[in-house]
């Protein structure tokens, strides 16, 4: 196939007034950042679309990358002719034969006069170009109704561009477009959808992690980090703290609540992921629950664990089964990694009967009888490590001891 | 001494040997072992399958590390083979591929698969039609190489592959890609290969180390079994330094390749046009691969004319190298319709980037002298 450039089409956003040329700038900036590793294709903006001109780049990897943009809905290859209706026609024929039609394939033209200029109507243009085309395809048919190819030609002042395959794209809103909010990540197949779908919901994320060495090891944190990276991918470059949980952890232990102890975990880390809130200026908190799979994640939980902050709680999945996230996680790119056999801080401590159905009153009772909590949390908030990961691998902020660039 | 059998193996970088020295001192430690030691040597491995996966452009969890292309053609040709047997026993394969990939393909014959080895013709190319022609429904592989190791043919890759999974989706298609990377732009995805092998010393890294890279989806019959390394498609404690210095070269001769083969090409280019004018030789390659002149020198067994450029300083091949030791002509010239004279007198150049004008012009000198000298020893026998 032979493609001259790709015209990417906005979503729902489109609609927003005057916000408009905010999320048009999101979508554009977040295009240019995704197409740097294809130096020969260049942008051009038009009124509530973006052209890709290809400049010989491969338009199938591109058209790959592009579907994660978040607020581009659909993607079409796109053929250019000269504003004349004999290369206009050449093109269109040129690109049903590329489409290699087998006999009985239907299809009809679907032709637009932007231009006024252009000697022909939209109407006429579909006879003189569907003609031309079914005298050199004689395979195909007409049917107006629902054809199997809609050659599409739409003549602008500029050019005449030719096209008929609409690819869905990942739509949503542009990226950051909606503030920001703090992602508790931990090495699970859940939290990494959560993050996406937040994202794809125009808020920029960052990513809280909770690690608890020596009883997880460092390949877990490691294998966080990876995840954290597959959603850099989508957002170009995303920041993850680390925060060392191995003293709060140890210090519910003590309490001799084993059913309580997951609870008291969750409220602690949302108390942290909030100071991290706070101090990075994100307004919300993203988790990756979901109603009832697992004993945290029971209504009666989620009441007493969601009132240790302040903060909204969004929780992306909470209405969705396992089997659905699962394949989103798939699409994503993030499930081969999430089930790494690595263990998390939140398996580490799962008592024999966590419960479902925790008192309030008793786990504020509990939290107030460790004396120095609040200072073990304060310390994991001034200890944590914050890494950004860029889309393409690289690391910022962090001593890579054993991995030497140089010897790459 | 002037050294011109890139295509046998190739002198390593010089940052690659240091880095090999540097990582097989510092980090001993056993990837797959728990503790810090273990881990450490995991991060370079992991670090150098993202290096060598960004070169190639595929995903770093569709590389496989092997001992070299040897190891990636048997894996991919035999892991194919028993791992799909049960959809049939057909392979779909060339008559002019290496030895790793043709005997390996005739040990399968010998276990009860059945091979197609397809011809070439006169310039030593497969066409699309011809592999779509040979596959069937109970094919279940077609292996094919990018360049050829002796001649530099360069096979119509993407026409085949496009052709071939458009009529037959489900056939596995391999690519050797040894003679190819670094020299000509590779494509792996649009090829639609969903094996793809290579090796680290004839990019002038290691020997010992080499790659095959398995499309997600695809499962091989692991041929060593043990550990669950590698995805559990080769068992084994990787070698990490070799790796490391592995991608290392696969790297920068990736990011060279445009500009190598341009300065390759011009230099094959003149010393194919010095062969033209010789006229008892007849030349073989093509305007193909940008490193490989090959000619025959017919009714001169190609020993001598080896030996005689060795003593005007310079290095040449006969044959491959894995084949050069045998006294039998060329197969893959055979195959190209060249009669045993002309197959028993190859000769094949093949050089690298950081060779220069002086090395060409010093070779060019040596060709002249060496045929001049056995020219006249002809007369003399005669």
């Amino acid at each position: 196939m032979h493609y001259d450039m790709l015209l990417l089409r906005f979503g729902e956003f489109t609609l927003k007034g005057k916000n408009r040329a905010r999320f048009e700038k999101a979508v554009l900036n977040h295009v240019k950042l995704l197409l740097k590793p294809f130096p020969s294709a260049s942008l051009r903006k038009e009124f509530g679309r973006i052209y890709v001109v290809l400049g010989g780049e491969s338009y199938e990897q591109i058209i790959q990358v592009l579907k994660r943009v978040f607020g581009i809905t659909t993607i079409s290859p796109v053929k250019m002719a000269p504003v004349e209706l004999d290369t206009i026609i050449e093109t269109a024929v040129a690109l049903m034969h590329e489409l290699n039609p087998t006999e009985g394939t239907t299809f009809k033209v679907n032709a637009r006069r932007v231009w006024k200029g252009f000697a022909h109507s939209s109407h006429e243009m579909n006879h003189l170009i569907g003609s031309p085309v079914l005298r050199e395809l004689p395979v195909l048919k007409v049917d107006v109704r629902q054809p199997d190819i809609e050659l599409r030609v739409e003549v602008r002042e500029q050019a005449a561009y030719i096209f008929s395959d609409i690819i869905t794209a990942v739509g949503g809103y542009p990226l950051g477009t909606n503030g920001k909010a703090m992602l508790l990540l931990s090495g699970g197949i859940d939290s990494p959808v959560a993050g996406w779908s937040s994202m794809r919901r125009g808020l920029e994320i960052e990513c809280v992690h909770f690690y608890s060495y020596p009883f997880t090891s460092e390949r877990a944190k490691e294998k966080v980090i990876d995840l954290a990276r597959v959603l850099a991918g989508y957002a170009g470059r995303i920041k993850i703290h680390l925060v060392p949980f191995t003293e709060v952890q140890t210090a519910f232990t003590r309490t001799g609540q084993d059913n309580l102890i997951i609870t008291l975990m969750r409220r602690s880390m949302l108390r942290i992921a909030t100071m991290l809130a706070e101090r990075e200026g994100a307004l919300a908190l993203v988790t990756g629950d979901s109603l009832g799979q697992v004993a945290s994640q029971t209504l009666s939980s989620m009441n007493v664990i969601g009132r240790s902050t302040e903060l909204p709680l969004l929780r992306p999945l909470v209405m969705m089964d396992k089997q659905e996230i699962t394949e989103l996680a798939k699409q994503i790119g993030t499930y081969d990694l999430s089930i790494l056999p690595y263990e998390d801080c939140c398996t580490l401590f799962v008592p024999k009967s966590p419960t479902t159905n925790p008192n309030l009153w008793v786990v504020q009772k509990i939290e107030a009888s460790i004396r120095d909590l609040n200072t073990l949390i304060e310390q994991a908030v001034a200890t944590t490590e914050t890494v950004v990961l860029e889309a393409d691998g690289a690391i910022e902020g962090r001593k890579e001891e054993v991995v030497q660039e140089d010897w790459f | 001494m002037k050294y011109f059998d890139y295509a046998a193996t190739t002198p390593p970088f010089e940052e690659v040997i240091t880095t090999i020295a540097e990582v097989m001192g510092r980090h001993y430690g056993n990837p797959s072992s728990m503790h810090r030691y273990g881990e450490d040597a995991d991060k370079l491995l992991k670090r150098s399958r993202e290096v060598c996966a960004t070169a190639l452009r595929v995903h770093p969890a569709e590389i496989v590390f092997t001992s070299g292309a040897t190891e990636s053609n048997n894996l991919a040709i035999k892991g194919v083979a028993l791992q799909y047997q049960a959809r049939g026993k057909h392979i779909v394969t060339v008559s002019t591929e290496h030895p790793s990939v043709y005997e390996a393909c005739k040990q399968l014959a010998d276990l009860g698969f059945e091979v197609t080895f397809l011809p070439v013709d006169a310039e030593g190319h497969v066409s699309a039609e011809q592999v779509c022609a040979a596959t069937r429904t109970d094919t279940i592989l077609v292996s094919i190489m990018h360049v050829n190791n002796e001649t530099g043919r360069v096979q119509p890759l993407h026409d085949i592959g496009v052709a071939l999974k458009e009529q037959f989706p489900r056939v596995l298609f391999h690519v050797d890609g040894v003679q190819g990377y670094g020299k000509l732009p590779v494509d792996i995805r649009g090829w639609k290969a969903d094996l793809y092998s290579l090796s680290a010393h004839k990019l002038r890294g290691p020997k010992g180390a080499g790659l095959l890279i398995v499309r997600e989806g695809v499962e091989l019959f692991p041929l060593l079994s043990g550990g669950s390394q590698e995805q559990g498609f080769r068992a084994g404690t990787e070698n990490v330094p070799l790796l490391v210095g592995m991608s290392k070269a696969v790297r920068l001769a990736g990011e060279r390749q445009a500009e190598a083969a341009q300065r390759m090409t011009a230099w094959r280019d003149r010393v194919a046009a010095e062969v033209k004018t010789i006229p008892q030789l007849r030349l073989n390659s093509g305007e193909e691969a940008p490193h490989i002149v090959h000619f025959s020198y017919p009714g001169m067994k190609a020993e001598v004319l080896l030996h005689t450029l060795e003593q005007l300083g310079v290095a040449v091949s006969t044959q491959s190298a894995c084949s050069s030791k045998l006294a039998e002509p060329s197969r893959i010239l055979l195959a190209m319709g060249r009669n045993e004279a002309e197959a028993s007198g190859g000769i094949r150049i093949s050089f690298g980037d950081e060779h220069t004008e002086q090395d060409i012009d010093e070779l060019i000198l040596a060709l002249r002298q060496a045929v001049a000298q056995l020219g006249s020893l002809e007369r003399w026998k005669r």
